[in-house]
């Protein structure tokens, strides 16, 4: 178990330390203060604990390592993650997961606006509700919300699903309640029993694009 | 103002306001019901390098000797913060244009005559290629609001970053690349379905603002450790504060692309209609770098219709670091060629008016995924055209710095040129040749 | 807690000087002036300005100088006061007319303005501060936040609006005058106009929401407390730290992380398009009075 403590050493220089290890390990990084690009760029299979709120961009670009904030996050928590896991046991602000290609990210209780933006493949499990604009432009992967959903959800999605279990404040441009199937089902409860959430997958409702928008056509300029 | 053309016989009199173009374009919109997309930049007749002229040496000014007497080209791109800037061996580089608007061979082509040379080349809004990371010598990835195949191990491998706010042909415009040049790759490449069309976002999707993109920019480095100068690059539109604001966020280099500037698929009214000219877009950059002392500090590279060595001479005189091509490097390679001039007919243009990128019907195989046609581009052949050509941009630069007693191209300054028009000389900050004369207050933007 | 309003908001503010390093301020509400008088704080550039002869005509009462900022307290009603002052030239910029707003700003890095200002030492109830980073207009004493809106209230800004010039036209027909090209000087001075033309601030803010176009996180000064607004699309942070003892806003949560019992306080961020307000409490025992603290916005 390595110990860091951002009271003391700099995020550049704990990011450098982090940077330089290759195998597996445990590491617990004390007073993030809410501080920002916190374990970014993570290449090898670590197990990080951050015991505090981090700010902006906290395990950016995740690969192989699992990322635990004990507390909340700021912006772009998980952005781009491409593998690995990042855990936030409090809330999540703003374009969490953004863009993410791979890996799982969990918010143990609220996401704010934008969660899953451009989504490319990655999963994401929200304990809580989500803000607006959530999985805006989402392209490929999941986003899971045991909670409720804000304004323009999936709003212009393309093939990301949806799983919803509350409210939806409001549908988005080409985004569309579906059927759920047997390997949804399946699906959303492997993702709810791997993030640890106890919620019956039969209480959900699926929504994914309408596909209307694929091709430029006059007849939905009213969706621009 | 358009180029009027001729009049096909006397007694037919065209408009000005309805001209064929005009007429032929709400035709086509009450047809389709959809809007023009097209490539290229800006089509219509702008102030720009061609309206300024060199002051060469005479009796006050003693001319360098060619050959023996050093002109020197190199440039430093990146050494603010990031620990390993970019040596550039001429101030010219290849400007982002994506793998999906271009085809596989046309990238390559592109870093081969890049390289050649020793200059940069730059990814796309598509992401980075193998065959273009190990085709040029150094490779400045972009980063931009799609984030398509945006991934760690690329950004570690390039040599810069990018981060794209716009560009010259369509600023606060997202991405754009209509389904007939999905192919099964760009579509993976981007994780979107073959076939469909891409729509993209034009906001960063993790930051809005300046304050917030220096948080993004600390996280670039961080993940990069510092190594990699960021380059920003804007479109021309309010130059002043987007280079200061550029600057204030921790940019190493900014990138900034004037109206001419081409692209490969945009609503044509996005393309004529919204951003300024590259002439006065680059005496805002410098004026701004100036203000914040930050002049050759933090590098200037500039691009928008850069077509011969006088547009680069004159571009370093105005201030910036290095220039930028992207149209003139298509063309180089051999786009637009004459030699498919009955193929360019049969699509409705004609050998040096095709502008049709987004179709991806382009018999010079450049701005297509179609196979067939790809595969007319000879990577080896097409990189060395391209090589020739920044060496022949090279060398006029030269000839004309060493024309006005210059050892190096960088040492061009604005006192050197003089304006030909009224225009141009409010734009480039020039006076108007023969007097001391530049219009307009001094003191706004 | 008043106590220690200064001490606590210098580290909020220091922490938020990289994406704000052009000037700062801060409006701090403390010491109202009696029934009857008026608190001015006014600004000269020249270093030893002859404050004393300036507000002579205005028969001060008292005048405290603090670097380039001289806050006064002279006898009669707000707007006779402000009125007067608008007729007086002298090179002076009038940061506030109100009871106990107090409005210091300056060009700098923000914790030089801190320092010059003597906030660390600040008693009063809350305060609003802010740190610049400039988006179109020029880094200036005066395009510095927060700007005044009125009496004892203030604004500060974090974003840029798309519509300020035409707002600035209509609002300069209706009398409000503006000394900056500033968007966020337009988002106070519509403020203004709607709380002169009878608006409560809600409905003021409501207003503005309809009105103003562009990307905003406002953070407001009243006399009693402060309000805050994001604009619908919500793209500029904001994030709210409440206690049993304070109210906290700012820009990021790292601002907020040095604030007594912040890991037990609830931390939540304000919903899109949707005005909250807090109000001192009045007629709280003192040993647990409700201080409204701090809030912040760059």
């Amino acid at each position: 178990m390595s110990t860091f403590d951002l009271s003391k050493i700099s995020v550049r220089e704990l990011n450098h330390h982090l940077h330089q290890l290759a195998e597996a390990g445990d590491i617990d990084l004390l007073e993030p203060r809410g501080a920002h690009a916190v374990a970014c760029g993570l290449t090898a299979p670590l197990n990080v604990s951050i015991r505090g709120p981090v700010g902006y961009y906290c395990a950016g670009m995740n690969e192989r390592a699992t990322v635990t904030v004990h507390g909340n996050a700021g912006t772009g928590v998980a952005e781009n993650m491409m593998s690995g896991e990042v855990r936030v046991l409090g809330n999540a602000s703003q374009s969490a997961g953004a863009t993410a290609h791979g890996g799982l990210l969990v918010i143990q209780g609220d996401a704010s606006a934008r969660c899953g933006i451009s989504l490319k493949g990655a999963s994401i499990v929200v304990g809580g509700s989500v803000g607006h604009m959530s999985a805006f432009m989402a392209q490929a992967g999941t986003l899971v919300i045991c909670g409720d959903a804000g304004d323009a959800l999936g709003d212009s999605i393309y093939e990301a699903r949806i799983y919803l279990r509350g409210k939806i404040a409001s549908l988005g441009a080409d985004c569309i309640e579906k059927k759920m199937r047997p390997e949804h089902l399946a699906e959303l409860t492997q993702l709810l029993t791997t993030a640890g959430i106890n919620a019956d997958p039969a209480t959900f409702r699926r929504y994914g694009s309408g596909r209307s928008l694929y091709h430029f056509h006059s007849d939905h300029a009213s969706a621009y | 103002m358009e180029n009027k053309p001729q009049p096909l016989s006397p007694g037919l009199r065209e408009s000005a306001t309805f001209n064929r173009h005009v007429i032929h374009e709400i035709q086509r919109a009450a047809q389709t019901g959809i809007y023009d997309i097209r490539g290229w930049g800006a089509k219509r007749s702008l102030p720009h390098f061609d309206d300024l002229v060199f002051l060469g040496a005479s009796m006050s000014r003693y001319p360098l000797e060619g050959y023996r007497e050093k002109c020197e080209t190199g440039v430093i791109l990146g050494n603010r913060f990031a620990s390993k800037p970019l040596h550039l061996d001429i101030p010219v580089t290849i400007a982002g244009m994506s793998f999906g608007s271009l085809s596989g061979s046309a990238k390559e082509a592109l870093g081969r005559g890049a390289s050649e040379v020793g200059t940069s080349t730059t990814t796309g809004d598509g992401g980075m290629t193998d065959e273009e990371r190990k085709h040029s010598k150094m490779l400045v990835y972009q980063y931009l609001p799609s984030r398509y195949g945006m991934n760690p191990h690329d950004l570690r491998r390039a040599d810069a970053i990018e981060i794209v706010l716009g560009q010259g042909a369509k600023p606060g415009g997202g991405g754009m690349l209509l389904g007939q040049k999905i192919s099964d790759r760009v579509a993976g490449m981007r994780t979107l379905p073959a076939g469909i069309d891409q729509r993209s976002a034009c906001r960063h999707p993790d930051w809005t603002g300046p304050d917030d993109l220096e948080i993004k920019i600390q996280e670039l480095r961080e993940i990069t450790d510092w190594e990699k100068p960021i380059y920003i690059k804007v479109g021309a539109s309010r130059t002043f504060y987007d280079v200061t604001l550029a600057v204030k966020s921790g940019a190493d280099v900014v990138v900034l692309d004037g109206m001419q500037g081409g692209t490969g698929a945009t609503q044509d009214v996005f393309i004529e209609h919204v951003g300024i000219p590259t002439l006065p877009a680059l005496r805002q950059a410098v004026e701004a770098l100036s203000e914040l002392g930050m002049h050759r500090k933090v590098q200037l590279i500039v691009s928008g219709g850069i077509r011969n060595g006088a547009d680069v001479a004159k571009a370093l005189a105005m201030g910036a670091d290095a220039v930028s091509i992207g149209t003139a490097a298509l063309i180089a390679l051999g786009c637009n060629s004459p030699q498919y001039d009955a193929e360019y007919q049969k699509l409705g243009s004609a050998a040096g008016f095709y502008d049709d990128y987004q179709d991806g019907k382009d018999p010079a195989g450049i701005t297509t995924q179609n196979p067939e046609l790809a595969a007319r581009l000879d990577p080896i052949e097409g990189g060395h055209r391209l090589a020739n050509y920044l060496r022949v941009l090279t060398m006029e630069a030269q000839t004309i710095a060493r024309a006005c007693g210059k050892s190096h191209v960088h040492n061009l300054e604005p006192e050197d040129l003089a304006a030909l028009t009224i225009e141009s000389a409010a734009m480039a900050g020039v006076p108007i040749a023969g007097t001391d004369w530049i219009p307009g207050k001094r003191g706004g933007f | 807690m008043e106590n220690q309003l200064g001490s606590l908001f210098v580290p909020m503010l220091n922490c938020l000087s990289g994406r704000g390093p052009d000037s700062a301020g801060f409006a701090v509400y403390r010491d109202p002036a009696l029934e009857g008088t008026v608190k001015i704080v006014a600004q000269h550039p020249e270093v030893g300005f002859e404050w004393e002869g300036f507000f002579k005509p205005f028969g001060a009462v008292s005048l405290t100088v603090i670097a380039s900022h001289c806050v006064a307290i002279v006898p009669g009603q707000p707007e006779i006061v402000r009125a007067k002052l608008e007729l007086e030239n002298a090179g002076v910029t009038v940061m506030c007319v109100g009871s106990s707003m107090e409005i210091f700003k300056e060009k700098g890095f923000p914790c030089d303005v801190m320092k010059v200002f003597q906030l660390e030492q600040a008693v009063g109830s809350h305060v609003i501060g802010h740190t610049r980073m400039a988006t179109e207009s020029a880094v200036s004493t005066a395009g510095s936040h927060p700007f005044s809106t009125g009496s004892d209230l203030c604004l500060a800004h974090n974003g840029s609006l798309s519509n300020h010039n035409s707002l600035r036209r209509n609002l300069r027909r209706e009398g409000i005058t503006f000394r900056t090209d500033n968007d966020s000087e337009v988002a106070a001075g519509y403020l203004s106009w709607r709380l002169q033309s009878g608006d409560s601030l809600e409905t003021a803010l409501e207003a503005a929401l309809r009105d103003l176009d562009g990307f905003f996180t406002f953070a407001i000064g009243t006399r009693d407390g402060f309000a805050v607004l994001r604009d619908p699309i919500a793209c500029k942070p904001a994030v709210l730290a409440e206690t049993d003892e304070y109210v906290a806003m700012a820009s990021e949560y790292r601002s907020l992380a040095h604030l007594p019992g912040i890991e037990e306080a609830r931390i939540w961020e304000p919903e899109p398009a949707r005005i909250y307000t807090w109000e001192k409490l009045k007629d709280t025992p003192s040993a647990s009075s409700t201080a409204i603290s701090i809030s912040l916005a760059a």
